[in-house]
């Protein structure tokens, strides 16, 4: 699970920052993070949906796998995810997945192409930081002789979400505020040297800034001398995320779950699905032919109490159907909130099905996702 | 005159008489984090001390109550589901979770005064 630790604990470089503003730190994926600050997961999650949030997901891994050119890169990191990379353009970045040979899901990642013509044959990767050892060691040992991972050890990154997270970043960097959604950019952010992206895990417009160590701490500061700005732990990264209808490792992902199960062919793009030419691509081609065995939905129990992840789900008969992935309360939705997989007969939104809270059931319906209107920037 | 006592768990009982209010501390929830559902018993269970008496919900998580004391529920706090931040905001007051009449009043000797329940937790 991702809150597994072994060894010592790690720190971002932006630890003394979380510190010093009173955050209550918990390990999470080997790293000492920050949950929450003073003000709550409550006010935190609202104040990121009605302005900006400033995240530090400096735990998260940061790579760069290089060959001659584009085609070449791109054809090798192909064999290993499901989505199309070659036809992915400068300045744009797409979400994927790793791919075990029984088409599970090793990790799900972002592939960023540079805008620059000079960084041609060359992708950035970010994947998560609970599973960064095994994708980078599984990337090295398939992609030998075809691609060079370099692995960008000494990157934090910084994730600005929220309505107002665009005029937050146009002061700052002008060229920001012109990028699309999924656009990437380099340059310039508050006169440190920056890669970024117009995308983040909430539900909300926003960016991911990457910059080196040693100029973590003066962007978390600047971007933090905004008003509207303000600093959110991974407590509410984890209801923004969940009411966003998005996945997270570990808990909607597994090894043993495909992107089809998980409600992801739209991040596989047409050309890939007949060709396959990716791990598991017989599995995922027959589940997209037949339907998947089991698929993602949202639920929403009635009453107030939020229903965990483990969970089980049960039809009108009683009979198990299924597990809860997430759950919990949804501030924005104002009550609780769930995800997890059931047979796709059981998943139409609207499907009345039962979940077990402390061995009673508690009644609950399929809800479509995600919860809460995704606002990416359209443009 | 009531009398507050306290388990290693971060439950308080605050007594009057025989009858004993049940609640968290406020370090309790300030560790909880916000609350967003307390799941209570219904009047007339009998408890033993160290039975679950109760279910907090925060953002994060579920966290099981239990009883610090041995007795009867008597009143619970009907409101507290509706109005869940209480327990941040007021825990020893308007948070309060369950009232219990005492089975046993000499496991009282046991539980912790503030003195010591301020030695407990750090502070």
């Amino acid at each position: 699970m991702a809150e597994d630790t072994t060894g010592p604990i790690l720190k971002t470089p932006l630890h003394a920052e979380h510190v010093a503003l009173g955050a209550r730190m918990v390990p999470f994926a080997g790293y000492d993070m920050p949950v929450q600050y003073p003000s709550g997961i409550i006010a935190e999650h609202n104040h990121t949906r009605s302005a900006a949030g400033l995240f530090d997901v400096s735990h998260m891994g940061q790579a760069f796998l290089a060959a001659d050119d584009h085609l070449s890169v791109a054809s090798a990191l192909e064999s290993l995810i499901p989505a199309d990379i070659i036809n992915l353009g400068r300045g744009r970045q797409r979400y994927s997945q790793l791919l075990n040979e029984d088409g599970g899901v090793v990790d799900d990642l972002m592939v960023v192409r540079s805008p620059d013509p000079e960084d041609d044959g060359v992708l950035g990767l970010v994947v998560n930081a609970s599973r960064k050892a095994i994708d980078f060691a599984l990337i090295e040992e398939r992609l030998a002789g075809r691609a060079r991972l370099t692995v960008d050890a000494d990157r934090a990154l910084l994730a600005l979400q929220g309505p107002q997270a665009a005029a937050v970043m146009a002061a700052l960097c002008h060229e920001a505020a012109g990028l699309p959604f999924m656009g990437a950019g380099t340059g310039l952010v508050a006169g440190i040297e920056a890669g970024y992206t117009r995308s983040g895990y909430t539900g909300e417009d926003g960016y991911e800034i990457s910059v080196k160590h040693d100029h973590a701490v003066a962007l978390w500061r600047r971007l933090l001398d905004d008003p509207r700005v303000k600093p959110i732990g991974l407590g509410a990264r984890d209801s923004l995320r969940l009411e966003g209808g998005l996945c997270l490792y570990g808990h909607e992902l597994d090894e043993t779950t495909s992107p089809v199960e998980a409600n992801l062919t739209w991040s596989i793009q047409k050309r890939r699905r007949p060709e396959g030419g990716f791990p598991g691509a017989e599995r995922l081609q027959r589940e997209w032919a037949q339907g998947p065995a089991r698929i993602r939905i949202g639920l929403i129990p009635e009453g107030r109490s939020p229903v965990r992840e483990g969970a089980a789900i049960r039809d009108s008969d009683g009979k198990a159907v299924g597990i809860v992935t997430s759950g919990g309360f949804g501030p924005t939705i104002g009550g609780p909130i769930a995800m997890g997989y059931v047979p796709p007969a059981l998943a139409a939104p609207g499907t009345p099905l039962f979940l077990d809270l402390r061995g009673k059931d508690v009644q609950a319906k399929v809800a479509a996702l995600p919860f809460t209107p995704s606002r990416f920037h359209r443009g | 005159m009531a009398t507050i006592r306290f388990t290693k768990d971060h439950e308080y009982v605050s007594v009057d008489g025989d009858i004993a209010t049940v609640g968290i501390t406020d370090y309790a929830q300030s560790q909880l984090g916000d609350v967003v559902y307390v799941e209570l018993p219904t009047a007339g269970k009998t408890l033993k001390q160290g039975d679950e008496a109760a279910v907090v919900e925060s953002v994060k998580a579920a966290s099981e109550v239990y009883a610090p004391v041995s007795g009867t529920v008597v009143e619970i706090n009907a409101g507290l589901p509706d109005s869940p931040s209480d327990v941040n905001e007021d825990p020893l007051g308007k948070g309060w979770f369950l009232k219990l009449r005492l089975a046993n009043p000499a496991e009282l000797d046991a539980l912790m005064d503030e003195a010591a329940y301020q030695a407990h937790i750090g502070a």
